[in-house]
C-alpha cells in the first residue's frame, strides 16, 4: 500500500474509533467514573474493549473486581498482537518500549494487512499514533458532554455496548472454531446469568475455547 | 472506581502489550500456540455480547436491547461503519423506550 493511502486510511480508522471514544467517555461517567478517571483509562489502558468492559458492568452494578477480570482477559489478546510484530516493532528498547503503547486492534490488522515489513511498520505507526490521538479527544469530549444528556437509558446508551461489541466480534467470526467458541462461551455466559455474580458469566465465557480447540484440531487432521 | 483500580488494569494492560516487544524481542510463537490464543477474545465478546443484551440485575430480561442488538446486526452484516451501528442500536432503544413512555 502506497504512503498516502496509508496516511489516508490511518486517519479514516482514527475519526471511526475517536467518534466511538466519545460514546466510550458518555458511558464511563454515567458509570461513575470521574472525568480524570475517564480519560486516564483511555490514556494508560487503550484498548478499547477493555475499556468498554469495565465501564459495562460497573453500569450493570458489579463491583471492580468483577469488572477488572474481563477486561484483563480482553486486554490479553494484545499480548498475542505484541508477538506476531515482533519483526514490525523494531528498534532500541525504548523506542520499542513506547510504540507497544499503540498494540491494539486496529494497528495490528493495519500492519498485517501489508506485503513488507517496511510498509507494516509505517502502517502500524501511522494507525496506532492516530487512533490514539483520536481516542483520547474523543474520550475526553464525550466524558465532559456526558453529565449533561441526562438519563442514559431514555438515550438507549445502554444498548451501544451490546452493539459495540457485535461490531468488534463480527470480523473474528470468519473461522469455524471462532464461531464454536462464540457460541459456546455467549450461550455458557447467558446460562449463568441468573446463578452468578456480574462479571462471573463473562469470566467463565473463556471455556467456550475448549469445544473451539477440538474443531481446531479436527481441521489440522488431513482428510482421509 | 478507584485510582488504584485504574492505575493498576493501566499497568496490567501495558504489561500484555509489552510482552512481545519488549520482553521477547523477535522470537515468533509457535503457530499452533497462537492459533488457540487467538480464538480467546471471542467467546468473551460473544458473552459480552449477550449479556449486556439479556441481562439485568441477576436476572435474564427481554426489553429494548434486544430490538436494538438485532438492528445492529443487521447493520453489522451488511458493513456499515462502527458508529452508524452504534448509534443505530442507541437510537432504536430509546426510540423504543419512549414510545412505551
Amino acid at each position: 500500500m502506497p504512503a498516502t493511502s496509508i496516511r489516508r486510511d490511518a486517519v479514516a480508522i482514527g475519526l471511526a474509533t475517536g467518534a466511538y471514544a466519545i460514546s466510550y467517555g458518555v458511558l464511563a461517567v454515567a458509570a461513575g467514573l470521574s472525568v480524570a478517571q475517564t480519560c486516564a483509562m483511555s490514556l494508560l489502558v487503550f484498548t478499547g474493549a477493555s475499556q468498554f468492559a469495565v465501564v459495562g458492568v460497573l453500569g450493570a452494578g458489579g463491583g471492580v473486581p468483577a469488572a477488572l477480570a474481563p477486561a484483563l482477559l480482553l486486554a490479553a489478546r494484545n499480548a498475542l498482537y505484541g508477538l506476531s510484530l515482533v519483526d514490525v516493532l523494531r528498534g532500541r528498547l525504548a523506542s520499542r518500549a513506547l510504540q507497544a503503547q499503540l498494540i491494539i486492534d486496529e494497528s495490528t490488522a493495519m500492519a498485517r494487512a501489508q506485503g513488507d515489513i517496511v510498509t507494516a511498520r509505517r502502517a502500524f505507526l501511522a494507525t496506532g499514533v492516530s487512533v490514539f490521538v483520536c481516542w483520547n479527544l474523543g474520550t475526553l469530549a464525550g466524558a465532559v458532554l456526558g453529565g449533561s444528556l441526562g438519563d442514559p437509558r431514555a438515550l438507549g446508551l445502554d444498548a451501544m455496548f451490546p452493539a459495540a461489541f457485535l461490531a468488534l466480534l463480527a470480523p473474528q467470526l470468519g473461522r469455524p472454531a471462532a464461531r464454536t467458541a462464540a457460541i459456546y462461551g455467549g450461550i455458557l455466559a447467558l446460562v449463568l446469568v441468573p446463578f452468578t455474580p456480574v462479571g462471573v458469566p463473562i469470566l467463565a465465557a473463556i471455556l467456550g475455547v475448549v469445544p473451539a480447540t477440538r474443531a481446531l484440531r479436527r481441521a489440522a487432521e488431513p482428510v482421509a | 472506581m478507584t485510582w488504584s483500580a485504574v492505575l493498576g488494569l493501566g499497568a496490567a494492560a501495558y504489561a500484555l502489550k509489552a510482552v512481545g516487544p519488549v520482553v521477547i524481542g523477535r522470537r515468533p510463537v509457535r503457530p499452533d500456540l497462537a492459533r488457540v490464543l487467538e480464538l480467546v477474545a471471542v467467546p468473551l465478546l460473544a458473552a459480552l455480547v449477550l449479556v449486556q443484551t439479556f441481562g439485568g440485575g441477576g436476572r435474564l430480561v427481554l426489553d429494548a436491547r434486544a430490538p436494538a442488538l438485532c438492528v445492529a446486526a443487521l447493520l453489522v452484516w451488511r458493513r456499515a461503519p462502527f458508529l452508524v451501528v452504534v448509534l443505530a442500536a442507541a437510537g432504536t432503544a430509546a426510540l423504543l423506550r419512549a414510545a412505551a413512555g
